[in-house]
């Protein structure tokens, strides 16, 4: 049965996997359906209508193909850690949970590769490969929860993606399911697969081109140095500007972080970081490498920070004192709870040049509107996370919140910037998309949505504002033997 | 009116001459538009017309890959040349798709700066690194083209101008068609304009390294690439009959590197030495600096038989796989060069018979394969091309396939030039 748009219904998909996948796993409760209804973003909320808890390749396989097979709607999920709705479910859609494939199936340091199922967390993939010197680069903040599924979707970075990319550079292969039913594989374990870099497309799609069911990612070598420091400014504009003299003196950290004085006393609040009294901003830089470079880098640094007017420099060389002074700005966005009933957490970037003057244009803003706006920022690439505080139980004040929260993504917009770094577009930003992109360009990336999911059930409704229809094209999936069929498309 | 004619009213446009074959395949003019409109305009009165289009930078790279079936109109982009932007306190560059790479790293050098990206090909063009993602031993330092290029102008086949990505270095907003349209041989669109990210200039450079015996190489390269001594390239350099050689390069502060160099030298072995300059293969496609010359003369001036070309292939394994894919290559008298670090290595086979050509593709890509990686035959004469399988076995095809079907549902950009005939 379908109804006039050519879609099926949850009810048909849920029987197809009554037969392949227990009961205890398709839930259809609404109690249990409510658990999924946000991710990490949870002013926008929908309760599914059906979700799958897949345990392996072998079902999440199945669930795309019975949506595919009745068009179904699906959206993808992992961790549930993500911070722009990009995992909201569809009401009349499926829900499928890649949480449970955590078997993290080889490191293989010689080879500088792991390979591991999607629901793996991010920091687990690190943890197993130390004992031979190695670890997964990528660092989101949630990197204690979020799963390589989801850092695949949202093409993940951190704090140290500066010096070290994101998670884009560091996915070789991946074994997807297609909205289609199709299962492909890919890329190759080693770079430069023949053909189009499909890697390269997928990763950060936001789960609108499928669903990775098993990925291939570098390890990079753990470094023989790691040096942190910290260095209170009275402001801002010193900690940018030395952040401008350690980039024109030809040094790439692992990071360069810098917190705003209400960002410092939110961090102060929450985990007594010991952040400098009085300090208008704090720089965390990160030098990480060779022992030798690294100690000239430092030197090098330091200077800097003192020309620029730093007042208290303290610096981590054991890991102990390190955690010590990230805690404060690993903490900062749950800090902001401290200080404030209800914040938004944005993530916008702008050329780091245009760094000074965008912040100055949010002060004028925040003082204008009469919102406060705390500053966390990645300042080595540019990439902003103002924290919009405010009140919801004041009248207007979400309203006003949203409004400043607008106008900072503008500014980035016209500074040459984007608006989002890291976060992704999700359902927070399609609405922003034709700010930054024409008609044109927009409906070029649809062409590859197009190819990927004609029928675009997969995470409808995201990334952007009004999908292209694509044209009318053989569907894959149909008859009685799709997994043949689709099979037999791998084999050459 | 001759097409000549026909396409000059969009841009300057002559007749095509011998020398303006795509690999073997005449063209009927030669299109040289100095801007994203004028290539637009160009590539509408071509789709209009159902005429084929090759792109082409300086050319060095252009007969890579298959021949392709038809070609109307080579596109140069020699006269969209300019450095658009270099915005210094960013480290990031736009320059249009014709800037040459020498040209390129000369303009942005003078700020201390530089894109990260060997010339194997000698003569690119930032379109043609793209097209190609072409990359050499310091892809072991900051990746490929794929992970430089922020963001492009392209023109899809129809003139339709589009925009990818940006110009700042951390943007997820829409999906990257930057790394889709890198490495496509012109298939997809033609790009006009490219945003990469600058790396500093290291102000000292040593290269580490020499000859070692066979049977100690696996585990030479396995120290090498697992050096907390960051190593910015680790390549490897055989020729059928001797001992392959290997070359790290250290980049960094004067004392620094030095200091690196002389410890990574001590790890080596005997044989090895610092260098203040690398070793003549270093950064060069294998072949012609190799008595190989790609006429089928060899090093003697004698010419081969039956005249050839130079066989060339990339063929890919993972790290550990490395030295078995060296031996393989070598021993079907191929010149290997190639990235180590990364595995990603660079053949020269011998003018030989198209029978010879063929089993030594089989046998290389029968390793790669099960090493993980692939092998393309990126060069070849008509006879050895005619005898082999270009792209090997390609993952998802067909949904490359579908791709293509809807960035050039006509197919006029570079038919049958890529995989699968695409």
């Amino acid at each position: 049965m379908t109804d006039d748009t050519g879609r099926g219904t949850v009810r048909q998909v849920l029987e197809d996997l009554g037969d392949v996948i227990p009961a205890s796993r398709l839930l259809t409760d609404p109690a249990e359906l409510a658990t999924y209804e946000c991710d990490g973003l949870a002013a926008y909320r929908v309760t599914p209508g059906l979700v799958v808890l897949a345990d392996d390749a072998g079902e999440l396989t199945a669930a795309v193909r019975a949506c595919a097979r009745h068009r179904v709607p699906f959206v993808a999920r992992g961790s549930g850690t993500g911070l722009s709705g990009g995992a909201l479910p569809h009401a009349d859609g499926v829900l499928v949970v890649t949480s449970r494939l955590r078997t993290l199936h080889a490191i293989r340091a010689a080879d500088q590769r792991a390979v591991v199922d999607p629901g793996v967390i991010n920091l687990q993939v690190s943890k197993a490969a130390n004992p031979q010197g190695y670890y997964f680069a990528p660092d989101p903040s949630s990197q204690q929860i979020c799963s390589i599924g989801g850092n695949v979707a949202e093409n993940s970075g951190g704090a140290h993606c500066l010096k070290y990319g994101f998670t884009a550079n560091h996915v070789l292969a991946l074994d997807v399911v297609l909205p289609t039913g199709e299962e492909v594989t890919l890329g190759t374990e080693a770079p430069d697969a023949p053909g189009y870099d499909l890697v390269g497309a997928f990763v950060g799609s936001e789960g609108t081109l499928g669903v990775a069911t098993r990925a291939v990612v570098r390890l990079v070598r753990l470094p023989q140095e790691v040096r942190t420091v910290l260095a209170g400014f009275r402001s801002t504009d010193q900690a940018g500007a030395a952040t401008s003299a350690i980039i024109a003196a030809g040094i790439i950290p692992a990071a360069i972080e810098i917190m705003d004085a209400l960002a410092i006393e939110a961090a102060e609040k929450a985990v007594s970081a010991g952040y400098p009294a009085g300090a208008g901003a704090v720089l965390v830089v990160e030098l990480d490498g060779a022992a030798d470079e690294v100690e000239h880098e430092y030197a090098e640094v330091e200077r800097i920070c003192r020309d620029a007017g730093t007042f208290e420099l303290r610096v981590a060389t054991d890991a102990a004192d390190r955690a010590e002074i990230w805690k404060g700005r690993k903490s900062a966005f749950a800090a902001v709870g401290r200080i404030s009933p209800d914040y938004i957490v944005q993530d916008g970037v702008v050329p780091r040049t245009a760094l000074p003057e965008v912040l100055r244009r949010m002060g004028e803003i925040s003082a204008e509107r009469g919102v406060r706006v705390a500053n966390v920022f990645h300042a080595g690439d540019g990439n902003l996370h103002p924290l919009v505080l405010f009140d919801a139980s004041e009248e207007g004040a979400t309203e006003r919140a949203e409004e400043v929260s607008g106008m900072i993504l503008d500014l980035c917009i016209s500074s040459g910037g984007s608006i989002t770094g890291e976060h992704g577009v999700g359902s927070d930003k399609a609405r922003y998309m034709p700010r930054m992109f024409t008609d044109d360009d927009l409906d070029t990336m649809q062409l590859v949505r197009c190819a990927f999911d004609p029928d675009g059930i997969a995470n409808p409704g995201k990334i952007y504002p009004t999908p292209r229809l694509c044209g009318e094209r053989p569907r894959v999936v149909q008859g009685a033997h799709p997994l043949q069929q689709a099979g037999l498309a791998e084999v050459f | 009116m001759t097409l000549a004619d026909e396409l000059g009213s969009v841009c300057p446009v002559r007749d095509a001459g011998a020398d303006d074959a795509v690999d073997g395949v005449l063209p009927q003019v030669v299109a040289r538009p100095a801007s994203t409109e004028e290539t637009s305009a160009l590539l509408r009165a071509c789709s209009g017309r159902g005429l084929a289009v090759v792109v082409r930078g300086n050319g060095s790279k252009l007969s890579w890959g298959s021949p392709p079936e038809r070609v109307d109109v080579v596109l140069e982009t020699g006269a969209m040349d300019a450095l658009v932007e270099h915005s210094r306190g960013d480290l990031v560059a736009t320059a249009g798709a014709g800037m040459p790479l020498a040209r390129l790293q000369q303009q942005v050098g003078e700020a201390g700066h530089q894109l990260v990206v060997d010339d194997l090909a000698a003569g690119s063009t930032l379109g043609g690194l793209v097209a190609t993602n072409l990359a050499g031993p310091r892809r072991m330092w900051v990746g490929a083209p794929r992970d430089l290029v922020l963001g492009m102008r392209l023109v899809r086949a129809d003139g339709t101008v589009a925009k990818a990505g940006g110009k700042v270095v951390k943007n997820v907003a829409g999906y990257d068609l930057s790394k889709l349209l890198t490495g496509s041989f012109g298939t997809l669109a033609v790009v006009t304009e490219v945003t990469v990210r600058l790396h500093p200039v290291p102000p000292a450079s040593h290269w580490v390294g020499g000859a070692v015996p066979s049977d100690r190489l696996p585990g030479v390269l396995a120290a090498l690439v697992a050096s907390q001594l960051v190593p910015h390239a680790v390549e490897v350099h055989a020729t059928p009959g001797a001992d392959p050689s290997v070359v790290a390069l250290v980049s960094g502060t004067e004392a620094g590197a030095a200091a690196r160099a002389e410890a990574l030298r001590a790890e080596l072995g005997p044989g090895a030495s610092v260098e203040a300059a690398p070793p003549a293969w270093w950064g060069h496609l294998p072949g012609r600096r190799d008595g190989l010359d790609t006429d089928g003369l060899d090093a003697a001036g004698a010419a081969a038989s039956p005249p050839a070309r130079t066989v060339l292939l990339k063929t890919t394994s993972r790290l550990s796989g490395i030295p078995a894919l060296v031996e393989v290559a070598t021993a079907h008298g191929a010149t290997v060069t190639g990235s180590a670090g990364t595995g990603v290595l660079w053949a020269a086979l011998p003018a030989r018979t198209p029978q010879e050509v063929a089993d030594a593709v089989d046998a290389v890509r029968r390793t790669s394969v099960d090493l993980g990686g692939s092998t393309v035959v990126l060069e070849a004469g008509p006879q050895a091309r005619s005898a082999v399988d270009t792209w090997g076995p390609v993952p998802a095809v067909d949904l490359m396939r579908r791709v293509k079907d809807e960035f050039d549902p006509t197919r006029i950009l570079a038919p049958g030039r890529f995989v699968g005939g695409l």
